[in-house]
């Protein structure tokens, strides 16, 4: 087996792991690059089904591109969708800083849907290398009645065996894309041909490497157009992924608080 | 030096289905609290090119912020709390591109009170890097972490010497660091591939060797993590593919999992455990997005799968599944290796649940035999094992359990317990003096009918003028078992009973005498007892047995064979009352080595937990026991 065999492995050893343990189950799927693996590994894991819910959280803030592409393959891979608009911005923290404000209404919108849905657990899409609090995260990661990450307090996890007893009111988020790189997932799309969103390959000397909204999302200077030339690309960058990314930049612990409050 | 080093490492497989794709080596680095893992870490990335645009000014904005000098632990301590402490609580990983491969660093806390933290990170690594500070020395965690990495199954461990720039790159005292954890390593059966003293702030001796240390000859950190190599593929032990689900999502009847250990190909006649069904694999599931692909016709270790079956058994998640020969142990009781996390203390006698692969199942926390003390590795003994702190205990389960011992096969020979909602402990499992019950539970005639009697039972208790039933007698060698049994069957038997016992020795002779004395033949040997003794009782009689019978399990099911009229006798008396008397002079052979696994020596003795009468031969005399035992007789056996 080599590199992705390993992780691909891994990654659906935890979707069962989860389907089988945790009660209610979505997967959030923000259209980006991960979560398309994310749905394509659950289609491997489940022998060409998706057993749960995939849901978007709607800001009305995607670019048009990746409307279209939620559109078409809701209908193509059979697609049980879940896609309540997030709360206003007028609801949210003032105090936090504007790009993550924007940010936080993701957060806003997934408690509402929890609630709602009753879910138990949720699948996202992180990777420990995206981010250096993402670094600390667990596999599968409890949050408290309030959806909060207790990130100075995390439960032990070690030998594939995970927490999968919870009392009543609290979820667990479950990450099965953890242990992999930017590049992984990249050799995996091109190994897979998993479909994207046009944006992440160049057009007019741009891309986005990281896909968020439209304002608090920016595209790196790039001629990569093809997944080969992003490969190629990837290889050699000194520039962090989600530097793009405006809220993770705001201050020194905006991505922290993001986090800790339950952002993904 | 360094690329000779590359050189012989670079993976063989690593470029065989993706152009370009590196193999992964994860590295953890461990160690006593403040020794300077996250400034090593730091160091690492720095030294290998691996640092992010931007993040050596970020980090140092954030040391400015403090007032402090740069600070390579900002780097990995990503919480603001870590950061102003000055501590690592919680693991975190960074990716380091190196030569050849990609290495993944994990830096685990070395605070006493993240231990359950140091573990998550060590758990996940190919190798270790245990971090000591050059002017401390080798401190409590120091210890306690080379210790639990040996119990998580790290086994390719190298020391770094740090701060060497404190004892002014000082060979001797280096030396004397060296001396000390190199035999604390030994003598838990860790050998370190190096130890390599190093001054990670002023990066000496983590690339290239240093000019300050020219007394060190050995590798530096980078090129000692160029030999360590990714944990091996498990594919050559016998199959172990834990059930996880049983998927029904269309006509297919799919059995899913991930094959732990060995392989497993189409047309393979598989075993159950612990239900012992059977079944031929019919076909390896897969889904492909891909035109004409075909699904595969074996699957190894490491690879997540489904089947089908060629007959619809029954099959539940927990059950593992394994080839004919070499399956896996069955037990409802076994020794293990613990750690200790919990909030609270794990208690003896406490129920908790324990995880082994997908199977999860109530247990029993049935003898702390020992704590250990990590940093002398001396005994202690308790009825608590506190957080942080390392035991062998004996765990029972009221059903039976399919699993292995960790030396023969590690993923089906590791667990942890749960304590409420949380998992508070892991341990390796031993089967040392525990028989596998397998053989004890398997029915292997097929086609048998029961004959119904036409005497029913109570027309033989009628003739008789007594009921049949077992009277069990259980207790130390040198209790007065069979001084009792003799004396019990001729005042019986004086009394008009029909009364008859069947001796531990006596049976060796004839019924049992194919058997030794390993766990598995001691168990078969009372399993035939106790049938013996339930056709015994049905026959109207009553059987007086008089075996050690040191096993709850194999009593249980002498028990389950009489059911109702089975009289567990616990022969009382002190292990030293007993070595006192030593009748057969057997315990002076035990203590001599000459007797192997002699119960209460060198082989646990279980205690009756409910015992329907117990005698106890040290407080009173034989014929006064035998007194009770009469009495008991007449009261419970009467018509």
């Amino acid at each position: 087996m080599n590199r992705l065999d390993q992780l691909e492995a891994q990654s659906i050893y935890i979707l069962r792991e989860a389907f089988n343990r945790i009660d209610k189950i979505a997967m959030l799927w923000s259209l980006g690059k991960d979560s398309n693996v994310m749905v394509w590994l659950t289609r491997k894991a489940f022998f060409g089904h998706i057993p749960y819910p995939l849901m978007h959280l709607d800001t009305g803030l995607e670019f048009p591109e990746t409307y279209a592409f939620r559109d078409r393959y809701v209908k193509e891979w059979g697609v049980k969708l879940i896609g309540d608009p997030c709360p206003p911005l007028d609801t949210i923290d003032d105090t936090l800083p504007p790009a993550s404000r924007v940010a936080a209404r993701k957060t806003a919108g997934l408690k509402e849907a929890i609630e709602k849905y009753q879910f138990d657990g949720i699948f996202a899409g992180i990777r420990r290398d995206e981010q250096s609090m993402r670094a600390k995260e667990r596999v599968f990661s409890p949050r408290n009645a309030e959806g909060t990450w207790d990130f100075r307090d995390q439960p032990p996890e070690f030998w594939d065996q995970y927490k999968t007893d919870y009392p009543a009111g609290t979820h667990i988020r479950i990450h099965p894309l953890l242990q992999w790189t930017e590049l992984d997932i990249w050799r995996y799309i091109q190994r897979e041909e998993i479909p994207l969103v046009p944006l992440y390959f160049a057009k007019n000397g741009e891309r986005f490497r990281s896909l968020g909204e439209i304002g608090i999302t920016f595209p790196i200077k790039s001629n990569a157009a093809t997944i080969e030339d992003i490969i190629a690309e990837l290889e050699v960058t000194r520039t962090e992924e989600r530097a793009g990314r405006a809220m993770d930049h705001e201050s020194e612990d905006a991505f922290e608080r993001l986090r800790a409050d339950g952002y993904m | 030096m360094a690329d000779s080093v590359v050189k012989l490492t670079t993976p063989p497989q690593a470029t065989q289905h993706v152009p370009g794709m590196k193999d992964l080596l994860r590295i953890v680095i461990v160690g006593h609290v403040d020794h300077g893992k996250s400034t090593l870490v730091g160091r690492l990335v720095y030294e290998t090119d691996s640092l992010p645009e931007g993040k050596f000014e970020q980090i140092k904005a954030m040391s400015d912020r403090r007032g402090m000098p740069f600070e390579w632990a900002f780097l990995m301590d990503a919480m603001q709390a870590e950061r102003d402490q000055g501590i690592t609580i919680d693991t975190a990983q960074i990716w380091l591109k190196t030569k050849g491969r990609d290495t993944v660093i994990i830096d685990a806390p070395g605070h006493k009170e993240f231990l359950k933290n140091m573990v998550t990170g060590a758990s996940q690594a190919d190798a270790a890097l245990l971090v000591i500070d050059a002017d401390e020395g080798v401190k409590e965690q120091s210890r306690r972490h080379g210790y639990l990495l040996h119990l998580l199954g790290v086994r390719q461990v190298a020391v770094v010497v740090n701060k060497m720039d404190l004892v002014k790159y000082d060979a001797a005292r280096f030396q004397e660091v060296e001396r000390e954890i190199r035999t604390y390593l030994g003598s838990i059966g860790v050998t370190p591939a190096h130890v390599i003293p190093v001054s990670a702030r002023d990066g000496d001796c983590i690339k290239e060797g240093s000019a300050k240390m020219p007394w060190y000859k050995g590798p530096s950190v980078v090129q000692t993590l160029s030999l360590f190599n990714p944990i091996a593929s498990l594919s050559d032990l016998p199959l172990r593919f834990p059930v996880q689900d049983v998927y029904k999502f269309d006509e297919r009847r799919i059995i899913a999992g991930r094959i732990e250990c060995g392989r497993l190909s189409v047309g393979d006649t598989l075993i159950f455990s612990p239900s012992n069904k059977s079944a031929k694999i019919k076909s390896i599931e897969s889904w492909s997005s891909k035109p004409g692909h075909h699904n595969p016709l074996t699957a190894v270790a490491g690879q997540s799968v489904g089947i089908t079956l060629d007959e619809q058994i029954f099959v539940e998640r927990g059950d593992i599944v394994s080839h004919l020969q070499h399956a896996p142990v069955e037990t409802d009781v076994f020794r293990a290796r613990i750690f200790w996390l919990g909030r609270e203390p794990l208690k003896k006698g406490g129920a908790y649940k324990m995880k082994l692969g997908t199977m999860e199942a109530p247990i029993r926390i049935q003898e702390i035999e020992r704590i250990i003390d990590t940093g002398d590795l001396r005994a202690l003994s308790s009825d608590e094992v506190e957080r942080n702190q390392v035991a062998e205990i004996v765990i029972r389960s009221r059903r039976m359990l399919a699993l292995d011992a960790f030396n023969d096969s590690p993923r089906t020979g590791r667990f942890v317990i749960v304590d409420k909602f949380d998992i508070a402990g892991g341990g390796i499992i031993s089967m040392e003096g525990y028989a596998d019950q397998r053989e004890l539970i398997t029915q292997r005639s097929t086609n048998i009918t029961r004959v119904e009697h036409a005497i029913p039972p109570e027309e033989r208790w009628r003739r008789n003028g007594h009921k049949g039933g077992v009277m069990w007698m259980t207790g130390l060698s040198g209790a007065g078992k069979s001084t009792i049994a003799v004396k019990l069957e001729q005042r019986l038997f004086e009394k008009g009973y029909h009364v008859y016992i069947l001796d531990g020795d006596n049976v060796r002779h004839g019924l049992n005498a194919n058997l030794g004395f390993s766990p598995e033949d001691r168990a078969e040997n009372i399993r035939r007892v106790g049938e013996v003794a339930a056709l015994f009782a049905r026959s109207g009689m009553i059987v007086i047995t008089s075996f050690i019978s040191p096993y709850r399990s194999d009593r249980d099911r002498a028990r389950a064979a009489a059911s109702d009229v089975f009289h567990e006798v616990y022969v009382a008396a002190e292990l030293a009352t007993c070595e006192s008397r030593d009748p057969k002079g057997l315990y002076k052979k035990a203590r001599a080595g000459q007797i192997a696994d002699f119960t209460g020596i060198s082989a646990p003795y279980e205690a009756p937990e409910e015992p329907e009468v117990v005698v106890d031969t040290a407080a009173a005399s034989a014929d006064e026991c035998v007194d009770a035992l009469v009495e008991y007789v007449e009261r419970t056996f009467r018509i």
